[in-house]
Formats: C-alpha cells, sequence, structure tokens
C-alpha cells in the first residue's frame, strides 16, 4: 500500500484542524469558568461583575449582550458551558469536534475517537447543571477528559502529517486563548498596574496564572506575582506549554514538517505568515511590549494569528474546491 | 438461567428441535447459559449497549431529524451454523455468485442468454438499475461483482433460501465484525470450548480483492481509497470502519476530480492519483455525466476514466440490473446456462405479476403472500399478506394492475427463530443470515456473516429501518469426530 506516504486529503487536513481547535476551545473555556467559580468564594463582595470579563474573553461579548443583557453567573454559565446556540459553548465545540472527527475515523486513532465520543456523550447527559460544586466538579472531569484526549492523541497516533495538523490546530488555539485572557484581566487591573498591590489584586493576578494552568510553574521562575512578570511569562516565556511564544514554536515546527521546507526557509503563505511572528517573539522584550501598550500588542497579535489561519485555509484546505464543511467554524 | 419456559412455538427453531431438545451444535452454549446466574445474561446485555454508545457505533436514521443516531441493537444470544452446513451454502455461493456475474458480463456484452430466450429481453431492459451506459466495458478479469451480500433465510421446511442477491452495495459487514469483538469484551466465557471460525480476516480479505482489480499500469502498488456519500449516510460508521481497518482513505465526492484522464484526489500536496474506488454510493450518484445530472454527490467524468480502464470500481456500474425480483426469479435457469448444473441454494418461489396467470394467482391470495416492488429495498414497498389491511391489500392490487412488471409475490415464509433476549428471559424471534462474498481474483466467502432479527414479537421484518437488531453469527469450524449428518 501506498498510503504511508499518502499524502493527506485536504478535508480531513482541515477536519483534523478543527477537532483539535474545538477541543482546546472547550478546555479554555471550562478552565476560565472553573477559576473564575473559585475566584468568586474569595470575592464575595463583588458578586456578579466578575462574570463579564469571561464572556468578554470568548469573543461573543455583543450576542451575549443582545440575547442575555446584563452578565451574571447564571446565565454566563449557560451560555459558556450549556448553550446549542453559542458556537463557542463547551456543549457546541465539543459537538463540532465529535462531528469532525467522525469524518476521519479511519485518519484518528479508535481511542481517539471514543475519547471524544465519549466526552461529547457526557456533556450531553449534564445537560443544564448549575449548581456550583456539582458543575466545578463536571468542569473538573471535564477537563481531565480533555487532557486525555491529548495524551491519547500523542501515544496513539503515528506522528504522520494528521498529526501535525491536529498539533498546528491545538497551538494556534491556545495560543489564542492565552492571548484573550491576557487582554481581558490586564485591562480590567490596569488601574492598579503601577500601583502597589493590594491583596484583591494578588488574588486577580493569581486567577490569570490558574486561568491558564500556570501558577506553580510561574511562582518556581518569577516568584512575587508582578503584572509585568506575568506578562513577560505568558507571552514570552519559552518553556511554559501555553505561553504563547511557545505555542507559536511549536505550530512553526508542525508546519515546517507538514511542508518540508527547511526551519528558518518560507515556501508558503502560511509560513511566511507565522516564521516572522515567531522569530519577533524570540526577540521582543517585556518592555517593548507594554511600551507599545498592551492590549494593542495582544490585538495585533491576534490580528495576526487570526491571517495564519486563513492562510493555512488557502494553502491547504482550500483545495476542496466547495465552501467550507459545515463544522469548521473560524476563530471567535 | 432457566430455559425450561422456552417455546419454539411451533417454528424452527435454529437451537431447538421441535420437541424442546437441543441441536447438537447448540448443546455446549445452552449449558453455558443454564449456568449462568440469575440476571447474568441481562447485565452482559446491558454492557454490550453500553459499549456500542461509547464506540458511535450507530446508524442515521433516515426522515428523522439531521444528526439523528442510533445503535443497532444487539442481541447476545449466537446464531451458530454447523460446519457441514456452512461448506453447502458455502459451495452455493460461489455457484451463485460465479453465474451472476457471467450473466452481467454477458448483458453488457453479447447477451447470448437474451438471444437463446432463457429470459426475457424486455424483462432485463426495464430493470430499474440496467444501465445501457455499461454496454462494452471490460472491469478487470471481467468481474462485475466484487461484494456481496446475499440475503438467506429458513423456513419452517428446514431448507435454507435465497431471498436476495444485494450486489450493488451491500452493507453490514461492519456488523459482523463488530459483533464479535463485542461478544468477546462482554460474554468471553461462552466461547470456551466451541471451534467458531474467525472473522477478522474480512478487511485484509477486502483490500486483497480490491488490489487485485487494479488497472495493469498500478498493479504493484495501487491506491485504493473508499467513496462515501459523508457522514449523514445510514451507513456511514460502516465506510470509515473499513476505511480503518483496511488502512485506506476515506474519500467524498468533492475529494475526488479527473484531471488529464485519470481520477485525482485533492490533498494537502495538490492532486494525486486514484486507482482502485471501493464505492460505496449507487450507480446514479457516480458520475453527474454519465448518470443523474442532478446529483451532488459524484465525479464528474468518472465513466469516462473507468471505461478507458484507468480507474477500477467495486462494484461495477450496472450490476445492478441483477438485484432486480424479476430477474432474480431466473438466476435458476441463469445457473443451467452458465455453469451447466443445477442451483445448490434454491430461490424461493415467485409469481411474476407481468405474467396473466401469476397476476391472476396473485390478485386472488393477496392475504396470503408477500408482494414486492422490483427494485425496493429495506422492507419498504413490501405488502406481508397475512398481516395486512383490506384497505392495504386494495392499495397493492392496484398498484399491481396499474405496473405489473414491477411485482413479484411469494409465498409468506415462516422464517426461522433463535432464542433472544427479551427483558430477562429467552423468546424465540425470527432471523435471516446474509453472508459477505468477495470476487477479485476468486470467490471467497466468509465464514460468518449478519444474522439480523427481528425483535418485535411475532415480527418477520429484520431490517434495522424497522425495529431489527443483530445478532454474532457462530460458524463452527469442522470436527472430525463429531460425526454429524449433512441434512441438506
Amino acid at each position: 500500500m501506498a498510503s504511508e506516504t499518502a499524502p493527506l486529503l485536504s478535508r480531513a487536513a482541515e477536519a483534523v484542524y478543527w477537532m483539535a481547535r474545538y477541543i482546546e476551545r472547550a478546555e479554555n473555556v471550562a478552565r476560565f469558568i472553573d477559576v473564575n467559580l473559585h475566584l468568586q468564594l474569595d470575592l464575595p463582595l463583588e458578586p456578579n461583575h466578575e462574570w463579564q470579563p469571561l464572556i468578554d474573553t470568548s469573543g461573543d461579548a455583543a450576542i451575549f449582550r443582545e440575547r442575555q443583557g446584563e452578565a451574571k453567573k447564571a446565565n454566563v454559565i449557560k451560555f459558556l458551558v450549556w448553550d446549542t446556540n453559542n458556537l463557542n459553548s463547551i456543549s457546541s465545540c465539543l459537538r463540532a469536534a465529535r462531528e469532525n472527527a467522525r469524518s476521519i475515523r479511519e485518519i484518528i486513532s479508535t481511542e481517539m475517537w471514543e475519547q471524544v465520543n465519549s466526552m461529547h456523550l457526557k456533556v450531553q447527559s449534564q445537560r443544564a447543571l448549575s449548581e456550583s460544586e456539582r458543575l466545578a466538579e463536571f468542569l473538573r472531569g471535564f477537563r481531565l477528559g480533555c487532557h486525555m484526549f491529548e495524551g491519547i492523541t500523542d501515544s496513539t497516533m503515528s506522528y504522520n502529517e494528521a498529526w501535525h495538523f491536529l498539533r498546528l490546530g491545538r497551538q494556534l488555539e491556545r495560543a489564542d486563548k492565552t492571548s484573550r485572557i491576557l487582554d481581558v484581566k490586564y485591562f480590567m487591573l490596569l488601574p492598579s498596574a503601577n500601583s502597589i498591590g493590594t491583596p484583591y489584586d494578588d488574588i486577580h493576578w493569581s486567577a490569570v496564572l490558574k486561568s491558564v494552568s500556570g501558577f506553580e510553574m510561574y511562582r518556581k521562575k518569577h516568584g512575587r506575582i508582578a503584572p509585568r512578570s506575568i506578562v513577560d511569562f505568558l507571552v514570552l516565556d519559552r518553556e511554559f506549554p501555553r505561553a504563547i511564544r511557545h505555542c507559536l514554536r511549536v505550530a512553526d515546527e508542525s508546519l515546517h514538517t507538514i511542508t518540508g521546507t527547511p526551519m528558518g526557509s518560507c515556501q508558503y503563505p502560511s509560513e511566511r505568515a507565522l516564521a516572522p511572528l515567531r522569530a519577533e517573539l524570540d526577540y521582543t522584550s517585556v518592555q517593548t511590549i507594554i511600551g507599545h501598550g498592551l492590549h494593542e500588542y495582544l490585538d495585533g497579535l491576534q490580528a495576526r494569528m487570526n491571517a495564519i489561519d486563513d492562510a493555512l485555509a488557502c494553502d491547504f484546505f482550500a483545495s476542496s474546491l466547495t465552501s467550507q464543511p459545515a463544522m469548521a467554524g473560524g476563530a471567535p | 438461567m432457566n430455559l425450561r419456559s422456552y417455546q419454539t412455538d411451533g417454528f424452527y427453531d435454529e437451537v431447538f428441535h421441535a420437541k424442546g431438545e437441543a441441536r447438537p451444535e447448540a448443546r455446549l452454549l445452552l449449558e453455558k447459559i443454564e449456568s449462568l446466574e440469575e440476571g447474568e445474561l441481562l447485565r452482559c446485555q446491558r454492557a454490550a449497549e453500553t459499549i456500542l454508545l461509547q464506540m458511535g457505533i450507530t446508524f442515521n436514521v433516515y426522515g428523522d431529524s439531521a444528526g439523528t443516531e442510533r445503535i443497532f441493537p444487539f442481541d447476545l444470544i449466537p446464531r451458530i451454523v454447523r460446519a457441514e452446513e456452512w461448506d453447502w451454502v458455502e459451495r452455493g455461493l460461489k455457484q451463485r455468485i460465479h453465474a451472476l456475474n457471467e450473466f452481467i458480463d454477458d448483458i453488457y456484452h453479447d447477451q447470448k442468454i437474451l438471444k437463446d430466450k432463457i429470459i426475457p429481453e424486455e424483462i432485463v431492459k426495464s430493470a430499474a438499475f440496467y444501465r445501457p451506459q455499461c454496454h462494452g466495458i471490460n472491469p478487470p478479469g471481467r468481474v462485475w461483482v466484487h461484494i456481496t451480500g446475499t440475503d438467506l433465510v429458513r423456513h419452517s421446511d428446514g431448507q435454507i433460501y435465497v431471498l436476495e442477491d444485494n450486489l450493488r452495495v451491500p452493507s453490514g459487514v461492519s456488523y459482523v465484525l463488530e459483533n464479535r469483538d463485542l461478544m468477546k469484551r462482554t460474554f468471553p466465557k461462552v466461547f470456551a470450548g466451541l471451534h467458531v471460525r474467525p472473522v477478522d480476516i474480512y478487511p485484509s480479505k477486502l483490500l486483497e480483492t480490491l488490489e487485485a482489480i487494479a488497472p495493469l499500469r498500478a498493479a504493484d502498488n495501487p491506491t485504493v481509497v473508499l467513496l462515501t456519500p459523508g457522514m449523514y449516510n445510514s451507513a456511514y460508521f460502516e465506510h470509515s470502519f473499513l476505511a480503518q481497518r483496511m488502512g485506506i482513505q476515506l474519500v467524498e465526492g468533492r475529494d475526488l476530480a479527473v484531471q488529464d484522464g485519470l481520477v485525482c484526489m485533492r490533498t494537502t500536496k495538490g492532486l494525486r492519483r486514484v486507482d482502485v474506488i471501493y464505492r460505496r454510493i449507487d450507480d446514479d450518484f457516480l458520475d453527474p455525466q454519465a448518470f443523474r445530472p442532478d446529483s451532488l454527490l459524484g465525479v464528474p467524468g468518472l465513466l469516462d476514466v473507468y471505461r478507458a480502464g484507468h480507474v477500477s470500481l467495486a462494484n461495477a456500474p450496472g450490476n445492478g440490473v441483477a438485484d432486480d425480483k424479476v430477474v432474480y426469479s431466473y438466476v435458476p435457469d441463469m445457473i443451467r446456462y452458465y455453469e451447466g448444473a443445477d442451483a445448490i441454494l434454491p430461490n424461493v418461489p415467485t409469481f411474476l405479476c407481468w405474467k396473466d396467470t401469476d397476476r391472476q394467482h396473485v390478485l386472488q391470495n393477496l392475504d396470503k403472500l408477500v408482494v414486492k416492488s422490483a427494485n425496493e429495498a429495506g422492507g419498504y414497498g413490501m405488502l406481508v399478506g397475512p398481516h395486512s389491511t383490506a384497505a392495504q391489500r386494495k392499495e397493492f392490487a392496484a398498484k399491481i394492475n396499474e405496473n405489473p412488471r414491477n411485482y413479484i409475490a411469494q409465498p409468506t415464509l415462516s422464517l426461522s427463530r433463535v432464542p433472544t433476549l427479551v427483558e430477562d428471559q429467552l423468546e424465540g424471534r425470527h432471523v435471516d443470515l446474509r453472508p459477505y462474498i468477495l470476487y477479485g481474483k476468486e470467490i471467497y466467502v466468509l465464514p460468518g456473516g449478519l444474522t439480523r432479527v427481528a425483535l418485535r414479537k411475532g415480527s418477520l421484518v429484520v431490517n434495522s429501518s424497522q425495529g431489527g437488531g443483530s445478532k454474532d453469527t457462530w460458524v463452527l469450524a469442522p470436527v472430525p469426530q463429531e460425526g454429524a449428518v449433512n441434512g441438506q
């Protein structure tokens, strides 16, 4: 059989890429909510305004405002976890991930398929859970399920072209989500960025780190909670798996493996979009970023990551020549 | 578990003789079932259902809101086929498939069988799946029926009959493999001591069959793909399952294109040549230029490439001419004509409504017969006389008079039964059997098949779309010292 060397179908490449993005997206939403549920317990005096940033992070603030009005705990959770009309809710993401997985069952391993399928079934069966304790437990279980999926993927699937597309999707989504949580929280806490931290600031900044599972690793590296160091850690760290720089480095590796272009040179438009961004992160400093304005910087970063996504679609997925498959979405 | 209350109710039972005594081949299985604790069988059954759902082994329901998936119900009690009987079934199927293939090749070339007036020409040419576009095509090895799933039933006389040939795009083989896996996972203890022939070899045999029909220039390293209508098709699970087990690409029509006289697939590295297509879409949707112009599923120009011999298709387009139920009634004549022998496996006696005498008989006996439309499958377009209302019979009488060519009738068969778990008891339910036959270089019959079971009490309709389920099918390996008598 020629299958070891046969390149991937464009449609399959797109499906595996989106499957990974959707699972990563769902996991991030679950983590953000979980952290917020904890935060709420520490900050009993601020009952509701803590939920708006979650909506802002999701990128669906306008839709939310139109459909739900003011952000309160109950409607935010419903919107982000269960709402099937919200394409970026956990429930919708899982459905889309499963649909994509189903269309490429012969590409992924049976173990991966069963994991996505059982996560989907679980989300469906837990519908409309709202009580905090049970929700927190569900979200923890869900995140564990996502980690399992990642582990199963990396230990049952050959590191072939499809796997690299999967990793590309996962890393780009992860970088995007880290940039969003940082952007939203930084904006909110900005007034106190230069003042001496109050205990509450400390709690808020810790929550940002916990939102990307980065609290412990940050402590080991930087010790004291300081906004500047946190920006440094989440954007420019070489080693932390959710740092934007790290994510883009891994994405770049996968992209070059897919194209066969030697590292450091570019052949496809998608490579030309990704490589300079990666290099920039290698050479910039946190001073430059903050001097430039963090919000503007992150905004630019997100725009450029969207451009990478568009370029990937042109370079690899578009040869399917038809409109996008029903379940492929755009970045939020 | 106590089996003493089990009733055969006067039907042929695959496990018990009429007097309630176990058939020899089922004795060991029954002993094991009897030794189970109360409730154990039901627990295994529930576990199996959970596994099916978790594994996502589902089919899509047509006419239901998009995306509705259901599991195909599975029953734990297997159907057992003894070695000698299987040997006879296998010989019969090989003979039949060979003759059918000769027939199709003849129809699309010299039409000797029509010239010799063995089968009326107008019957063949009016068959819904006759495709004049296929005249003169020479598929590799002159094989037109690569994958067949023949439906067999056993009547109360103990005789096995061929009910349908299913030459076009037969489905269900994935359930044969999955049912066996499921049995091993949930009910392993029943296998010990029984020589059940394995079915896992099917994907390898199928791949071998597909590679064997590759165009000559690609013969040593052909690229084989499976063409599916997409994931909303009811058999999508099977398509992805077979592609995965064979390690081949699963493609949709939109993934393929014809360029420079070759069929290619669109990949991340541009177009790549495809040599063999195991197509799981009907003729009509293969190529809008050759067949239905409104089809969105197909690949424009595919049939030209196929005709030129630059791509192979399994099954060959046009082979459905022999799936017509009127043509079916002539299969014993075909076997005599092409093989010079009588059919080993008998047909169900069939009345052809286009013949005046047959039609009179059918119309007078609608309440006793099963009337079928000549070209529908899945249990649709059918009247089961004894279970019908006067209004339904009137409706069918009108249909028959309006288009006699399109209707046949058969005696209502009393399908054999197999004990089936109903709540926590075993009750007899009617079954059929679909073995799978591959034809590449030679004809191969998988030792096993899909046993479909009508789960509704008294029902004779085994189709998954109409309340049917399935069972594992155990073909026993020959055991020399057993010395059983060949009953057929």
